[in-house]
This record gives C-alpha cells, structure tokens and sequence, in this order.
C-alpha cells in the first residue's frame, strides 16, 4: 500500500489533529500560533482535496472508486471511507469555503470568541467525514461532529440573537438527529447491514413487508437529511440562525445546507436508483420534486420580504436548496449533472455575498450594531486593538462591483456562472430524449420547473437591486467603511472561482455529468466497495 | 416483553414530542432527553430482545445465531447514549445563556402578550 493510499483519510485525520494540537496549545494568548496552524491546516487540506478530486477523475470516462477500508476489516463488517466524484467534489468545494472564511476570519472576528480554530478544523473534520464515509452510522457521527462544532461557531462572538437563534438551531437539529437514528436502525433491523453498497445490494431482495419497513426507513432518514438541507416545511430555522452568525461562520455554513443535499443524493441514489431499487425505484421522488418547487416559492416569498441582506441571503439559501431538490426529483441523470453545477456555483456565490454583506453593511448602523453586541459581550479587548492589515483603496467601488456579481450568480443571470447553471438545468429538462427518459417528469412538471427555476431569478434580482439601491445609492451621508485586503481577497477569490467556472464550464459539466452517471448506476460504486481486498499482512 | 417494550417506547416518545412542543426551555431540553430514551430502546430492539442470551460468541460453543442476540445494536446504543448525552450538555449550557441574556426561560426569549 503507497501513501498515496492513505491520502484518502487525510482530510479527516489533518483537521483532528490540528483541532487537538489547538487544544493543547490552550488559551487565548496563543491565539496567532494558533491562527497560524489553523491557516496551514487549511491550506494542505486544500491541496489534499485537489489531489483527491484528481484521483477522482483519474479516468475520465470509468467510474473508479477508491475505498479505504478501516483497520483492513472487509467491506460490509467494518466501516469504509469511499471517494467518488461526487465526495471528492464536496471536499473540494468544503476545502475551498473554508480557505475563505479562515481568512476573512482573520482580519477580526477570530478575535471575537475564545476557541474559533479548534471549533472551525473539527467543522472541517465533520464536513469532509460525512462526505467521505460508506457507512450509514458512520456518517450519523460525522453528522453530529459536524453539528457539535456548528453550535460552537454559531454562537462565535455571543450575543443575545445568537444565543437566542443557537438555541432554536440545536433544538431542531437534535430533534432531526433523532430521526435520523430512528432511521438508521429502522434500515438495519431490516436489513441487517449498515454499509451503504451492502444496503443497496440488500434493498431490492426484500419482501413485501420489510420492504415497507425499509421505505418508512428511508423516509424517516430523508427528513432528517431535508431538516439540514431546509425544505419547507422544515426549514424555518435556517434564516435566523444564518443571519444571526458572524460572517465567516455563515459563509462556511453556505455548506452545511448542502450536507444535507449531499447525504440525500448518496443514500436515495443508491438506495432507490432505477437500477438498483426494484419495486420501490425513485421511492419518494415526487416529494422532493413538489418539495423543491414549494421551497422555492417559500424562499423567493422570503427574499422579497426580507428588510436585511442577511435574511435576504437565508431565503436565497433556501431557494438554491429546493432548486436542487426539485431538480433531483426528477430523477434524471443528465438533470442531476445540472444540479450539481449549481449546488457548486450556489454554495460558492452564497459564501461570498455572506462575506460581503457585512463589509457592506459596516459604514451602516446595522452592521455597527452586531459590532456593538460583540463588543459589549467581549469586553473592550477584543475590537479596540489597533486595526492592522492594509485598506484597499476605491472601497465603495469594489464592493459594489462585487455586490453585482453576487446578485448576477443569484439570480442566474449571464454572464456569471449561474446563468450556465440555470440553462443546463432548463435544457437538460427540455431535451426531448431527456424528457422521455426521465422517469419522474411530465411535460407538465418541465414547465413547472421551469417556471418556478425563472420566477425564482426574478425575485431574487429584484431583492438583490432594492437591497443594492439602498445601500449603494440612497444613502446622502455615509462612512466609507474601512476594508482590509485580506477580508475582500477571499470574496473576489470566490467570485473569481465563479468565473472561472464559466469559463471552463464545458469541462466541468463533463465531470458533473459523469458523476450524475454514476450516481444513477450505482453498480459499479456497489461493486467495488464490497470487492475491495483485505491489504496482506506484511512478512519479514 | 415485545409488548412492554413497545408500550414504554410509546409513552415516552409521546411525551417527548408533547413536551418539546411546550414553551419552557426546561421543558424542551426534557423533552429531548425522553425522546432520546425512546430512540436508544428503539435501537436496542432491534438487535431481538431476548433474555439470557449472551451478544458475543462464547469459546468452543456452537455458532448458532439463535443462541446470540445481535451485539451492533447494543453497539451502536452506546454510541449514541454518548452523542446523545454530550449535546444534551451543550443545549443545558446555552439554554443557561438564554436565561442570562433575556431574563426569561421562554424559547422565544420574551414572554408572550397577554
């Protein structure tokens, strides 16, 4: 075994062991070393995931997987770490948000809490094990890793709103992950395996009435999954927790949402697949469809409503989610290509607006308030200390420009990467072979879709102009707010990632339709997962 | 037994899900707490309840499943008791913190009109 073998456990095993050494390190005095540690770890992470997606995508046209098997037990006894396209692409797109909050974290609001760095590479480890992992109670744990160290970074700089919004974005969050070990057990006891090939292989053989059984399962698993990803109707929470976060936090939360997305995907794709699922093929496709479209026009009623960009930026969450779900719920493979491309565009283009609102927002009173609460939780310490860092110059320029190109990747509009994301979607739904493969989708459905995919746009647009109109515009009299380099690097970073993306849009469709692929014909994934051979026993 | 079982499942998880549904803090974090009761019973269930029978193989017996009961469930019953426990913790600390800032025990963090 080479070392390259192991690389797949790296981005588990880099962020544990930077959290621990954080630990160690201790209080607050030490916090640029651990800032500094923090920043490494990141920044490897990153190349581990750019390796990892590389080894991904070794061949262009297969659908290779690489299983790690854990303490070298075989496939379905022991628990497997497993790298497709789809998880290789999570990590690299968790890799990359995380990059970016870290360093607008630094230039202040690492200041505001007492253990950011431990807590945001242990959010790091939960994300990229969840995304990683083969096994349906492994990823329970990763689930609720990730969750703990989300309810410590939400109530990062403390406050009354973020106490009051933590409190109701954990009590739902472990209402859900009660649900979800409802699920889980319901699926072993009938099935009697909790590795996800060996589900899929196990599923399709049962009986009428443990199918049943296995179907309540799922159902009970996939609303757990929909609390996180924010489907109406479970979705209330997530606007206020979002808005109430400090800014890095919400940016890195842009991803949270789409854990639950990404979980769905994995477990409903191989579960209930075309040709995996026998009798209950696309079990409950018609409730993420009609879901979706519901949750889009919940999101878009909540983006016109909203007063401030923060809440703007929840219900634009919310509509990116119940696009993607809708989309899903077709059922289709080259639709599901589309969607990935824009889960990744979204979740990029929301981590930026959310870095940016505040800087928007600071020459403002509101963003001067959230400062205020801060300060007056944290004590004088944390804000007076003498700006360091160097402002950029033409500040109200470049936020606006920026604030465009937010708005245009919202709203789906060119020449951004969220219009090619929107047409994939639009056209795969329309193509004539692709509606007639499709099993879940009617002329009728295409044009609600359709409908809802550009209503949505609009709305957003509409909010993005008024809340840009009076921010940018209509104020007489305002602060030029004071911006540091290292806290609008990583929104043009992110936004450059964007256009990157469309510029290469054709070879990335490539790679999402590949792993749409696979993803509806899980036999391959199944099949090397449970082949993968023990690693011999090494002899003098 | 399976009737028992079940029965204490149910009043638990009725009364967790009534209680999580209340608008006291105290009231929701019990309620959690009866309602992850419910699901650790559940899980355990699920492993076959029988009486006696030992989950791990013993040394030179027969491997015959049906002198065993299935020791994952008691595994992963451990597991989440532990998960289950910790951010049960956690909610306790920030349910304490919501008292302190808004100096009331309502969820929503003022008391209704009246």
């Amino acid at each position: 075994m080479s070392w390259t073998d192991h690389l797949l456990l790296m981005p588990v095993l880099l962020p544990l062991f930077s959290a621990v050494a954080m630990l160690l390190l201790g209080g607050e005095k030490r916090r640029p070393q651990k800032a500094a540690l923090n920043l490494i770890a990141t920044v490897a992470l990153l190349f581990i995931a750019v390796a990892l997606l590389r080894q991904a995508d070794a061949d262009p046209d297969g659908a290779r997987v690489s299983v790690y098997l854990l303490a070298n037990w075989p496939a379905p006894f022991g628990i497997v770490f497993v790298l497709d396209r789809l998880s290789a692409l999570m990590v690299l797109l968790s890799a990359v948000l995380g990059l970016a909050a870290l360093l607008y974290a630094l230039a202040r609001w690492h200041r505001a809490g007492s253990h950011f760095h431990t807590l945001f590479q242990l959010q790091l480890m939960g994300l990229n094990g969840a995304f990683l992992t083969g096994d349906l109670f492994n990823l329970f744990v990763f689930f609720e890793v990730l969750l703990a160290a989300s309810y410590g970074l939400l109530l990062h700089g403390s406050g009354p709103d973020r106490v009051r919004t933590g409190l109701h974005y954990i009590a739902v969050n472990l209402a859900a992950s009660l649900l979800f070990l409802l699920g889980v057990s319901l699926m072993y006891a009938v099935t009697g395996t909790l590795n996800m090939a060996d589900l899929a292989v196990r599923a399709p053989a049962l009986g009428k009435e443990d199918r049943m059984l296995l179907e309540a399962g799922a159902a009970l698993l996939g609303i757990a999954f929909l609390v996180k990803a924010g489907m109406w109707p479970l979705g209330f929470w997530l606007p206020p927790a979002y808005a109430a976060a400090s800014p890095p936090v919400a940016a890195l939360f842009s991803i949270m949402s789409k854990v639950g997305v990404y979980a769905l995907i994995r477990v409903w794709l191989l579960l209930f697949s075309e040709p995996t699922g026998g009798d209950s093929a696309l079990f409950g496709s018609n409730w993420l469809l009609w879901g979706g479209v519901l949750t889009i026009f919940y999101g878009s009623m909540g983006v016109l409503a909203s007063q401030d960009m923060a809440r703007l930026a929840g219900y634009s969450v919310l509509v990116s989610t119940g696009t993607i779900l809708a989309i899903l719920g077709t059922g289709h493979t080259s639709v599901t290509g589309s969607a990935l491309f824009y889960l990744v565009n979204s979740t990029l283009a929301l981590g930026a607006f959310y870095l940016l609102l505040e800087l928007v927002e600071r020459g403002r009173t509101a963003g001067a308030d959230m400062l205020a609460v801060t300060l007056e939780a944290f004590g004088d310490d944390a804000f007076t200390e003498k700006e360091v860092g160097v402002a950029i110059p033409a500040v109200m320029a470049v936020l606006g420009i920026a604030f465009v190109c937010c708005g245009l990747l919202l709203a789906g509009l060119p020449p951004l990467s969220g219009f090619v994301a929107k047409f994939a979607m639009v056209t795969t739904l329309f193509e004539p072979e692709g509606l007639a493969a499709a099993p879940n989708a009617t002329p009728t459905t295409a044009w609600v879709l359709l409908a809802a995919i550009v209503g949505s746009g609009l709305m957003v647009l509409v909010a993005m102009t008024r809340a840009g109109i009076r921010t940018f515009w209509a104020p007489i009299q305002r602060t030029v707010p004071r911006v540091q380099v290292i806290e609008i690097a990583p929104v043009i970073g992110l936004l450059g990632l964007c256009a990157v993306l469309t510029v290469y849009a054709g070879p990335v469709m490539r790679y999402m339709q590949a792993t749409a692929t696979a993803l509806h014909a899980p036999h391959d994934y199944v099949r090397q997962v449970l082949a993968e051979p023990q690693v011999k026993e090494r002899r003098p | 037994m399976e009737m028992i079982v079940a029965i204490a499942i149910g009043v638990l998880t009725g009364s967790g899900i009534w209680l999580i549904l209340r608008p006291r803090t105290f009231q929701v974090i019990i309620g959690l707490s009866l309602l992850s009761y419910a699901v650790n019973l559940f899980i355990f269930s699920t492993g076959r309840l029988r009486i006696g029978m030992p989950p791990v193989l013993e040394v030179a017996a027969k491997g015959d499943p049906s002198l065993y009961v299935d020791p994952l469930p008691q595994a992963l019953v451990l597991t989440a008791i532990v998960i289950g426990f910790a951010t049960t913790a956690l909610f306790l600390v920030v349910l304490l913190a919501a008292r302190g800032f808004t100096g009331t025990d309502h969820v929503d963090g003022r008391e209704p009109e009246t």
